[in-house]
């Protein structure tokens, strides 16, 4: 049981960080009050933008060019967010339906640009991140096998991140009122609070989260840009509401679904989890997400404007 | 005036998408009128395209009328591509097993598929009613289970050769019939056209001359003032997402034993977003549905042909529909323009 657990951790903790930054991400949108279910697509234009800038200063820049790449994902998302900001905020759209469309655009689009680029519609990287050892601290028993061995820098880095996200949302003015712009915005404004510039900085955020995490993806385990993720940004969805749209909330939450995954993926080879049909190990996270809804709604904490149209002049 | 509001904005949004289209075809240095000459020529230019076109738009109209229908009611389920994929593999799964007549079988895949998707509709629409459960998480939790159910049932149950497919769909048990073959010189269209036609019409019965219409867009209008007027606001909702859900079920009938000819593993069909345009473009009624669909129809059967001719890639369809549902979204500003162009006309009287 032991040997299964630690050679299947590294991998579930690489699938979790983009699911982390991604959740992360609508975690700081929703605070502010806008939904954002354009997460999907924020993260194929992240995992796009990432694969062209690699592919093309590669050659040149080397592993410089996946870092490049990363930041080049992240503010790629900011500004593709600011569609859904500007639907949602200044022209009052249905925030789902504007998140839809955002979905849309960007797989679409980024197939369209892919294809006139390289002909097949797929962005190839020759290298991503190869895993490393921490030193010193691999060698601790238990604690070392799980969390210190074959490690990305990306999830460091998104560990900091999100050590930063909590220390923003809880200690800092710009946190506070930015939850406020998600609880009662007509409140936030009446204490001098910008609430369209709160709300554009969330919805920001979120999209720079996003095209992080899509790079994320590339740079660790797809290596591909082949214009999806495969539903993890509607499932970085779940794990904000699973999370109760709290940062460490959220981190539970996506590293049950990063392990749960990645046992998915790995039942062929381990034997004790063979003998589970694969449809119940591939439905398991999301059943569970389900049952959890069921059971959390009536305590849930949503926050309260979450998805309302701000409009000054209602009271 | 609502209706040639909507009129407005559904042509206002199609010009902008159209014209964001043209400018990504200048982008990649192709010439945007002979692009969309050969897109809609792709969809229309003979007898045969045109069936192709209608064979697009029959799945179209039905997942289109599922969310107008759920939309009525105030709720946003994107749940329809699972719903679809339940759906078609009910049909799938009858039409490999029994060996009945035609006129038989069709009924019974139909009714099955409905009762499929229905039940897929009617789970978030109990867990809404019974638990505000959202149901935007709750379709999505769905559509990701069906599209496992369907990855390993096909292979373990119905496949032929391929891991990927099931087998192929036998000719008593297909939507598709010589005569209407004939017709379309060779087209993917089947009777599902008319099972579209006939949701359409149906569909507008329900929610124009119906009390349980009335019913489901009063919830939508305003839930609580619904629940004071003494509507049964939770059995409602609950039963417009299974009515929803059987819609949809139904266009997977007409998707993977008529459109296709078996079932693909996999795939979530993309005509489950697709939708959400369609419904939106069409403002929600019947009639809308329908002619949105056709529209979507043309640019998805003649994307192929584009790309052939001009080599412009055919993700540009897709793209102009997305574009499209964004600039619908964002109808408040076409509503303003329209508000004041009616003002300057009023003026000028």
């Amino acid at each position: 049981m032991w040997e299964i657990v630690s050679s299947i951790f590294p991998y579930a903790i690489a699938y979790t960080i983009p699911l982390l930054a991604a959740s992360l991400g609508g975690l700081f949108s929703e605070r502010s009050g806008v939904v954002n279910i354009g997460l999907e697509g924020l993260m194929v234009m992240g995992n796009f933008v990432c694969a062209v800038v690699i592919a093309f200063l590669q050659p040149s820049l080397g592993t410089a060019a996946i870092w490049l790449g990363l930041a080049m994902a992240a503010a790629a998302g900011a500004a593709f967010s600011l569609l859904h900001a500007f639907a949602s905020i200044n022209l009052r759209a249905n925030q789902i339906i504007s998140g839809t469309a955002i979905n849309m655009v960007a797989t679409a689009l980024t197939v369209f640009l892919a294809r006139t680029m390289t002909g097949s519609g797929n962005v190839r990287i020759t290298l991503g991140f190869i895993p490393f050892d921490v030193p010193l601290l691999s060698s601790i028993p238990i604690l070392g096998p799980l969390f210190f061995t074959k490690t990305y820098p990306t999830t460091w880095l998104m560990l900091a991140i999100l050590a930063l996200a909590w220390f923003a949302l809880y200690k800092t003015r710009f946190g506070l009122r930015l939850r406020a712009c998600g609880e009662h915005p007509h409140a936030a404004d009446a204490a001098g609070v910008n609430v369209y510039g709160m709300r554009y900085a969330g919805v920001m955020l979120s999209g720079a989260l996003a095209g992080l995490s899509g790079g994320a993806i590339l740079v660790t385990f797809s290596g591909e840009f082949n214009g999806t993720v495969a539903g993890l940004g509607f499932l970085a969805l779940a794990a904000l509401i699973f999370g109760n749209w709290k940062p460490l909330g959220i981190l539970g939450a996506t590293f049950f679904f990063g392990f749960a995954a990645t046992l998915a993926n790995v039942s062929q080879v381990v034997p004790a989890v063979s003998k589970i049909p694969g449809l119940v190990l591939k439905a398991f996270p999301y059943i569970v997400t389900l049952l959890a809804l069921v059971f959390f709604s009536k305590t849930t904490q949503a926050p309260k404007a979450d998805g309302e149209i701000y409009d000054a002049g209602k009271r | 005036m609502k209706g040639l509001k909507d009129l407005f904005t559904a042509f206002a949004a199609v010009v902008l998408g159209l014209a964001a289209g043209a400018i990504l075809m200048l982008a990649i240095g192709s010439n945007p009128f002979e692009g969309f000459s050969y897109l809609f020529r792709g969809g229309l230019m003979n007898i045969e395209r045109i069936g192709n076109t209608l064979a697009t738009a029959t799945t179209l109209t039905l997942t289109g009328l599922a969310m107008a229908f759920a939309f009525r009611t105030g709720l946003f389920s994107i749940g329809a591509a699972g719903q679809m994929l339940m759906g078609g593999l009910t049909a799938t799964a009858l039409a490999l097993s029994l060996n009945l007549p035609k006129w038989q079988m069709l009924p019974l895949i139909l009714l099955a598929a409905m009762a499929a998707g229905s039940i897929w509709g009617f789970i978030p629409g109990y867990l809404k009613a019974r638990f505000n459960v959202h149901e935007v998480v709750s379709t999505i939790m769905l559509n990701w289970v069906a599209y496992w159910t369907v990855y390993y049932t096909i292979p373990a149950y119905f496949k032929a050769k391929l891991e990927t497919e099931s087998a192929r769909i036998p000719d008593y048990a297909s939507l598709k019939v010589p005569w209407l073959t004939e017709i379309f010189k060779g087209s993917f269209i089947n009777l599902g056209i008319f099972v579209a036609a006939a949701a359409a019409i149906v569909v507008w019965i329900i929610l124009n001359k119906t009390v349980l219409g009335y019913e489901l867009k009063a919830v939508g209008f305003n839930r609580h003032a619904a629940e004071y007027a003494g509507i049964n606001v939770q059995r409602d909702m609950a039963l417009s997402l299974g009515i929803s859900g059987a819609l949809a079920g139904l266009a997977g009938a007409t998707f993977y034993v008529g459109y296709a000819v078996n079932m693909q593993i996999g795939v979530l069909p993309s005509q489950g977003m697709d939708a959400i345009a369609v419904a939106l473009l069409g403002a929600n009624s019947p009639i809308g549905v329908v002619l949105a669909a056709l529209f979507f129809g043309v640019l998805h059967s003649g994307k192929g042909f584009m790309n052939a001719m001009t080599g412009i890639p055919p993700e540009i369809g897709d793209t102009i529909i997305a574009i499209i549902i964004y600039f619908a979204a964002t109808s408040v500003l076409f509503t303003r323009v329209f508000d004041w162009l009616k003002a300057r006309l009023r003026g000028r009287k």
